[in-house]
C-alpha cells in the first residue's frame, strides 16, 4: 500500500513520524517549521492513536515535555524554527546527556536568506556542541525516510537525533512515496540505566565520557550510512562535498551526471573517513552547504598539505544567504545562463500589517501620545507587530529576540530612559515575557509593557496562544497592580480612550500593562467562514 | 519535457491555489514536480513567489535557476517584471494587468506596460475583470490558470480541470462550475491572443 503524496518537506517529515510509531509532537510555531505540527494535528493516525499535538507555550517547554515522554519510552518529536533550540538550549544539551529512551527527535529548521527570521544561524553546530548525531535530508523523499529511521537510530544508540531542516526543504513540495507499514507506538517503558537521568555531576562525569566514545561511534555510522556516499567521477582536477539541499543545486548543474567525484553528506558527525576518501582522488575540494561553513571550518587541518579547500570562507561560494542554483554554478566555474536585464520599474514591495489589523490601531495611539515625550524608546519583540518599525509608524526603536521588549525596557528604565514602553504580542509574553515581567514587578520598574493581544500566534498563521483569556489574571498573579492593568480596544473609533489610558500609565511610575486587544482579522475571516 | 514557471503575486492574491490544482494534475499524470513556497512574514501583503517545477524526468533543485523559467506566471502586472532576470530568453510571460497598489511609490501603469511590451512573448489580460463579468469575482486567479494552460504543454487543459474539479470538490458544485468556466476564459483568451 505504498501510498504517492504531494508533500512539503515539512509534512513529509511530520509523516514519517507519525509512521515511525509517534506518540506525541511537541513544538511552538514558527517559520518554517510550523507546518509539521500541523499536519500532525490534521492527520487522522493522530486521533486514532490519541498522539499529542497541543501547541506548548515555548520551545523550553516543547523539549522538556517531549523528554519525559521518551522517558517514559514513548517516540516524541519537538519541532521548532532554528531560534527556537537557543530558547530551549539548556534542556537540549541536557537531553544529549540523559540520552533518549524512547526516540527522541528534534526537527530544527534553519532559514539561510532570513525570509522571516533574525538571523541564520547554522543548526549543526549545536548537534557538534551537544555531541549528538544530526540528519540533514537534501529532499522530501529522503525527509521522510531519514525520520522514519531517525526513531529507530535514536534508540538504537540512546541518544536524541536533530533533523535539521531548511526554508527551501520545509517550504517545498514534492511527490513522495511512503512506506507500506506503519509501526506501533511503543509501550510504556523506563531506561535501563536510571542514573544518567539523574545529571548529578557524579552521574554526568560518568555519563559524559561514554557521550565521547559514543560520539565515535556516531562518526562510525555516519560513514557508513546510507543516506551518505562518495561518487566517484571521470574529472579528478576537482571534489566536490555536498550537504543536504546543496546536492540538489549541483546537480541541477549537471543534468547528465557530475564529472567530478561527489561526496554527498546527510548524516553527521561529519564522517571524515569519507573526506579523507576523496582527498585521496583530488588537489582541489569544494564544499557545498546551506548555511555556515561547518563543514568546510572542521576540514580544515584534516587533510594531508597540498589540498585547496574551497567554499564560503574563500567566496567561492556566497559567505551569507542560502545557496541557489546560480551560486553553486558559479563555484563550479560554469558560464552564466542567458536571462533577461532587471527591469527598473520595478517598486520593493516590503511585507506590512493588514489593513484592518489591530496593531495598526494600537500604533497609531502609542504614536500620538509618544510623540509629546522626547525620550520615549519602545522596545519591541518578534511577531507580526515588529512591523511596527517599518513606515508609515516608526514607532519601535528594538527588536532582538523573544520577550526581550520587557527586560530590555526594564534595564534601559533603570539606566534614565524615560518613557520606557515594551510591545510584546500575546503569543510571546507567555512564551517569554512573563518572567522578564515578574523582573519588573519584583524591581517596581517604571515602564507600560503593552501586550497587543490578537488572541493567536499571528505571524505563523494563527495558532492556538498558550495565554488567550487570561492575560490580566496572569499578571495579576505575577504581582501587577490590578489598577495599572488596563484593557482597551484598538479600533479608530477609540482613538481619545485609548490614548487617555496610554497617557495615565506612562505617567504612573512603576509597572503598567496595558493589553491592547482585538481579534487577528485573519483568524476573525477563517472563524467567520466556519 | 521539463517546465520551469515562476508564480508571481501579492500575499493573500492566491497564487499557491494556482500551484495546488497544477500540483494535483502532475501528480496524477505522474509527473516529478517541485514547488517551493515562502511562508511567514513575507505573506503580509508583500510579494511572494513559487517556483514551480514540472518535469517527466527526476528534479534536483527545488529553486529555478536564473534564466532558465519557460513561464512567469503573475497575478499582478509589476510582480510579473521583478522575476525577469529568472525568464528564460524564449520564455512567456502570463500576467493579469489588473494592479494591486498597496506602496505609495507603486510605478505609473504605462511604464509597467511598456515595459512588459517590450519582452517578445506576453500575454497580458485584466483577469479581475473577466473573473467579474462572468460572475465570480473570487475565480480571478483560475482565468489566470486557464490562461497559462495555453502554453503550459506538459499538462492538457483537460487534466487542469480535473484538478479543479479535485481541490474545489468539497466546496459543491457550483463552485467547480465557476472556477471551470474561469478557467475556460482565461484559456479562450490567451489562445485567441498570442
Amino acid at each position: 500500500m505504498a501510498d504517492k503524496n504531494l508533500l512539503l518537506g515539512d509534512e513529509a517529515l511530520a509523516l514519517g513520524a507519525l509512521h515511525a510509531g509517534l506518540s506525541g509532537v511537541y513544538a511552538y510555531p514558527g517559520t518554517p517549521s510550523t507546518e509539521i505540527t500541523e499536519y500532525i494535528q490534521l492527520h487522522p493516525l493522530t486521533k486514532e492513536r490519541n498522539v499529542h499535538s497541543h501547541w506548548t507555550t515555548n520551545e523550553k517547554t516543547a523539549m522538556e515535555g517531549a523528554l519525559g515522554m521518551s522517558y517514559a519510552g514513548k517516540r516524541a518529536l519537538v519541532c521548532f524554527k532554528h531560534v527556537g533550540l537557543n530558547v530551549c538550549a539548556d534542556p537540549f544539551m541536557g537531553s544529549a546527556m540523559t540520552g533518549a529512551n524512547g526516540g527522541l527527535v528534534i526537527a530544527s529548521c534553519d532559514d539561510p536568506s532570513m525570509h522571516s527570521s533574525q538571523n541564520e544561524q547554522d543548526s549543526r553546530f549545536y548537534g557538534a556542541f551537544a555531541m549528538m548525531p544530526v540528519f540533514e535530508p537534501s529532499n522530501q523523499q529522503e525527509t521522510y525516510e531519514m525520520a522514519r529511521e531517525a526513531f529507530d537510530y535514536s534508540e538504537r544508540r540512546g541518544i536524541p537525533v536533530l533533523m535539521r531542516m531548511t526554508t527551501r526543504l520545509s517550504h517545498s513540495r514534492a511527490v513522495v512515496e511512503s512506506g507500506d507499514s506503519i509501526r506501533e507506538q511503543n509501550q510504556l517503558h523506563y531506561p535501563a540505566n536510571p542514573r544518567q537521568w539523574v545529571t548529578l555531576p557524579v552521574n554526568a562525569r560518568v555519563r559524559n565520557r561514554q557521550l565521547i566514545k559514543d560520539y565515535a561511534l556516531f562518526e562510525e555510522d555516519a560513514a557508513a550510512s546510507r543516506f551518505n556516499w562518495l561518487k566517484d567521477g571521470k574529472d579528478h582536477s576537482m571534489g566536490i562535498i555536498a550537504c543536504g539541499l546543496a546536492y540538489n543545486y549541483l546537480m541541477e548543474n549537471y543534468p547528465d551526471g557530475c564529472p567530478y567525484p561527489v561526496l554527498k553528506i546527510s548524516q553527521y558527525p561529519f564522517p571524515r573517513k569519507l573526506a579523507l576518501e576523496l582527498a585521496s582522488m583530488t588537489k582541489t575540494i569544494l564544499v557545498l552547504e546551506e548555511g555556515q561553513p561547518l563543514v568546510e571550518e572542521r576540514l580544515r587541518g584534516v587533510f594531508p598539505t597540498g589540498i585547496t579547500i574551497r567554499g564560503r570562507i574563500d567566496n567561492a561560494v556566497n559567505r551569507d544567504g542560502e545557496l541557489t542554483p546560480d551560486a553553486v554554478r558559479a563555484a563550479l566555474g560554469l558560464p552564466e545562463l542567458k536571462a533577461h536585464p532587471a527591469s527598473e520599474v520595478v517598486a520593493p514591495r516590503p511585507p506590512a500589517l493588514c489593513q484592518g489589523c489591530g496593531h495598526r490601531d494600537f500604533f497609531t495611539a502609542l504614536n500620538n501620545v509618544l510623540k509629546d515625550y522626547e525620550g520615549a524608546r519602545v522596545f519591541g519583540d518578534i511577531g507580526c507587530y515588529t512591523l511596527g518599525w517599518m513606515p508609515p509608524f516608526h514607532s519601535l526603536h528594538t527588536c532582538v529576540e523573544m520577550g526581550a521588549s520587557v527586560t530590555m525596557a526594564n534595564g534601559s528604565a533603570y539606566s534614565g530612559t524615560w518613557p520606557a514602553v515594551a510591545v510584546i504580542g500575546d503569543s510571546t509574553f507567555t512564551h517569554s515575557g512573563m518572567t522578564g515581567l515578574l523582573d519588573a514587578v519584583n524591581e517596581n520598574a517604571d515602564i507600560v509593557v503593552c501586550i497587543s493581544d490578537n488572541l493567536t500566534t499571528g505571524m505563523t498563521g494563527g495558532q492556538d496562544s498558550a495565554g488567550t483569556g487570561r492575560l490580566e489574571a496572569i499578571c495579576a498573579g505575577l504581582g501587577v497592580d490590578p489598577a495599572h492593568i488596563r484593557t482597551i480596544v484598538p479600533l479608530p473609533k477609540n482613538y481619545p480612550e485609548m490614548e487617555q489610558v496610554i497617557k495615565e500609565e506612562v505617567e504612573y511610575h512603576g509597572v503598567s500593562v496595558i493589553i491592547s486587544r482585538r481579534e487577528c482579522i485573519q483568524t476573525l475571516k477563517r472563524h467567520a467562514k466556519k | 519535457m521539463k517546465k520551469d514557471i515562476i508564480l508571481a503575486g501579492v500575499g493573500g492574491q492566491g497564487i499557491l491555489s494556482i500551484a495546488t490544482v497544477i500540483g494535483s494534475a502532475a501528480l496524477e499524470q505522474g509527473l516529478h514536480l517541485k514547488q517551493a513556497e515562502v511562508h511567514g512574514m513575507s505573506q503580509r501583503g508583500g510579494d511572494v513567489q513559487s517556483n514551480l517545477r514540472l518535469s517527466s524526468a527526476p528534479i534536483f533543485s527545488d529553486l529555478i535557476p536564473k534564466g532558465g523559467a519557460d513561464l512567469i506566471v503573475s497575478l499582478e502586472p509589476m510582480e510579473a517584471l521583478r522575476y525577469l532576470p529568472y525568464l528564460s530568453e524564449n520564455g512567456w510571460i502570463i500576467t493579469n494587468t489588473s494592479p494591486f497598489v498597496n506602496i505609495p511609490n507603486y510605478p505609473e501603469m504605462e511604464k509597467v506596460m511598456a515595459e512588459l511590451d517590450k519582452l517578445p512573448n506576453v500575454v497580458a489580460l485584466d483577469v479581475d475583470q473577466i473573473a467579474k463579468d462572468l460572475g465570480s469575482p473570487r475565480s480571478a486567479n483560475m482565468v489566470l490558470l486557464g490562461a497559462m494552460a495555453a502554453a503550459l504543454y506538459i499538462l492538457e487543459p483537460e487534466k487542469l480541470r480535473e484538478g479543479i474539479r479535485r481541490i474545489f470538490g468539497r466546496k459543491g458544485d457550483t463552485v467547480v462550475e465557476s472556477n471551470i468556466k474561469a478557467f475556460d476564459a482565461g484559456l479562450e483568451f490567451s489562445q485567441k491572443n498570442r
